[in-house]
């Protein structure tokens, strides 16, 4: 027997093992009750094992049912992936800071500058210093703008250690 | 006439020169602030709110009208631009907006999208006007089971609109559902799936799960792309308007829209949701006329039928509102803390004894409704420009904007952590062949799911049978297996043609 849709087949992995958590948890951490009288893990459970069954459903057709094109994932687009995601972390870190660790603020302006120059690495060829300068520099004019003066929302512009907070 | 004489009383007050300005401004603040991802009606209106405590009440509440206008539109627009649903209503619209847009029709994708909501808004507003008192009794009639069953048919409904198999969008709404319950369980008062972290006690975010899904995901996938086959928008633009079989292809979808929508609408809790929902899933098992494009791959009419029972439920929502007191969503619930602000008590009240402000405020959603179609046709061709940037100046400002967005819901940098998650969540999921919206509604629908499915079965002793044997129930889920069949049929006999083609 080998795997017909090797998509189904690993869709049909993950929602069995998310399934399984799910239920998992539930009858190990919370009271689940009767019909009549529902406990916090009630609702859940049953979700958790119907999609462990729906899960087994489609892994057990991506063995049986042939697909036209072999339902071949591909391959994995890592650098937009990680450039993108890795973005919008860094985004965050410099934005708001991380006191759990003493990393500072490094405020709105920072952020900016270093989002867009990680999301234009997520493509080689649009990659060039002058164009991540002056996109950076307009994404930062027109934020600053829409963000703290028409909007006045609570965001921290500049690093930590320059304004003192 | 009454309702002639209500709405004179209405205009009387409406449409004096200076709240029709009010009006104006709230439509356009809301709609600039609107269109950018990330930031939905709620945090529109929130921000926007302290703007409008030093008008006078009637004034107030017309400009909140024009905002929330204003940014439903507006997040209707990212959705057809950018692929980007601002709020719950307008995930629908992303699927074949964004197709149309792709195909370089986002203007009459934008164009249907506001005439639809337009007309959808005048008949709800004649509705709201004529039958305020006895559509209010509906929701009395409408029990726990009802509801339960009545989300079971929107779920079902959610699965035709995945265009992939049946099978994993039923697990995907399953996996949604079970989502929507991270958080603290409103019965027991525990949290449950936090994983200790303390800031998913209030759950998921919805901005954070549909920017990760949809945004990111979308980007992603674009450029791992080809840069010759990244053409995400084809070069040249077919026109601003829609021609005149767009307009043959909308009237019916918009029709049939506005009908739903406006008695879905009535129903306190994700009335208006549901309703979008519903009206795609008619319109996809609508039979297609020849030379169609199918729905899903950019058909004016999966723009239409959404929009305009979003709109439609958005108006008869207000029902509840005026005649209960209760809010029937969270964009309610702010105009009802604007009330309150101005010392209105919301309620069945207002209407006798205030009943300027009342009929005031009915044709000042109306009054919204014509500014934001007045403000929005001429700005579509601004829209469109949007498109012509190219793409490696587009998708850092798409990134930006929603961090921004999901960073000032909660001034959280957990949240962007958050967004960060789903938007691999939904790359390994487009990956796999599963389409996130269903998970969407999902998501949205599973506490309220939870609540009344224990309420019904509380109430019936734990007796399910409880919802064959209540006339109302029982026939909506009816209507429930009645759909699923519809969608399963067509699978069934292509597959058995298949197996006659290899014989």
């Amino acid at each position: 027997m080998s795997i017909k849709s090797q998509k189904d087949f690993v869709s049909g992995l993950m929602f069995t093992t998310t399934g399984a958590v799910f239920a998992w948890n539930s009858a190990l951490s919370y009271e689940i009750g009767t019909a009549g009288q529902m406990g916090p893990g009630y609702f859940p459970l049953v979700l958790g094992l119907v999609l462990v069954l729906l899960g087994g459903f489609i892994m057990f057709f991506s063995l049986v049912v042939e697909t036209p094109d072999g339902g071949v994932i591909g391959d994995i687009a890592w650098r937009p992936l990680v450039c993108i995601l890795g973005a919008n972390l860094l985004f965050g870190a410099l934005l708001g800071g991380l006191p759990s660790i003493g990393f500072p603020s490094f405020g709105l302006v920072v952020a900016i500058f270093a989002l867009t120059g990680v999301a234009l690495l997520a493509d080689a060829a649009s990659f060039n210093l002058r164009r991540m300068l002056v996109l950076s520099s307009i994404l930062a004019a027109g934020s600053y703008g829409v963000f703290i003066g028409l909007l006045n929302l609570q965001l921290p512009v500049w690093p930590a250690f320059i304004t003192g907070y | 006439m009454d309702l002639l004489a209500n709405l004179a009383t209405g205009f009387a007050v409406a449409g004096t020169p200076i709240n029709l300005l009010y009006a104006f401004i709230g439509c356009l603040l809301g709609t600039l602030i609107g269109v950018l991802p990330g930031i939905g009606p709620v945090a529109t209106i929130a921000m926007l709110l302290p703007a409008t405590y030093a008008l006078p009440p009637e004034s107030a509440l017309i400009m909140l009208a024009g905002i929330y206008y204003g940014a439903q539109y507006g997040g209707s627009t990212t959705a057809i631009l950018v692929n980007l649903p601002g709020e719950s209503s307008s995930v629908v619209t992303t699927l074949d907006g964004y197709q149309m847009a792709r195909q370089g029709r986002a203007g009459p994708a934008l164009a249907a999208a506001g005439l639809g909501s337009f007309f959808a808004g005048c008949v709800g507003t004649l509705l709201l006007a004529g039958f305020a008192g006895p559509l209010s009794e509906i929701a009395f009639a409408v029990g726990p089971a009802e509801y339960c069953a009545l989300m079971v048919v929107g779920l079902i409904g959610a699965v035709v609109l995945a265009s992939g198999p049946l099978l994993k969008a039923i697990a995907m709404i399953i996996l949604g559902l079970l989502l929507g319950l991270v958080g603290t369980d409103v019965n027991s008062g525990m949290t449950r799936f936090n994983l200790d972290i303390p800031e998913l006690t209030d759950g998921i975010g919805f901005v954070a799960l549909a920017m990760g899904l949809f945004g990111y995901a979308e980007i992603i996938n674009n450029l791992a792309k080809n840069a010759t086959d990244r053409e995400v928008f084809t070069a040249k633009l077919q026109g601003l308007m829609p021609t005149r079989e767009d307009f043959r292809q909308m009237m019916p979808a918009v029709l049939r829209g506005t009908a739903l929508g406006s008695v879905l609408g009535v129903l306190p809790g994700g009335g208006a949701v549901l309703a979008s929902f519903a009206a795609y899933t008619i319109e996809k098992k609508i039979k297609l006329k020849a030379g169609e494009t199918p729905l899903g791959e950019g058909n004016i009419r999966g723009v239409a039928a959404p929009e305009s029972a979003n709109n439609a439920g958005a108006q008869t929502s207000f029902i509840p509102l005026l005649t209960l007191g209760i809010p029937p969503n969270a964009v309610m619930a702010l105009m009802v803390g604007a009330m309150t602000i101005h010392n209105i008590q919301p309620g069945p009240q207002v209407m006798t004894v205030n009943p300027e402000l009342f009929w005031g405020l009915i044709v000042s959603m109306w009054i919204g409704n014509l500014m934001l179609i007045i403000l929005n046709l001429p700005m579509i061709g601004v829209w469109i420009k949007l498109l012509t940037v190219p793409y490696h100046y587009m998708f850092p400002a798409i990134v930006l904007f929603c961090a921004i967005g999901v960073y000032t819901t909660n001034n959280s940098t957990f949240d962007i952590g958050l967004v960060a998650f789903f938007g691999l969540a939904g790359y390994i999921f487009t990956k796999l062949g599963c389409e996130p919206a269903p998970l969407l509604l999902g998501f949205i629908l599973g506490p309220m799911m939870e609540e009344y499915l224990k309420r019904a079965l509380k109430l019936a002793r734990g007796d399910w049978s409880v919802f064959l044997t209540r006339p109302l129930s029982a026939a909506l889920l009816a209507i429930g297996v009645l759909l699923l069949l519809l969608v399963l049929l067509p699978a069934i006999k292509s597959k058995r043609q298949e197996a006659f083609v290899d014989d």
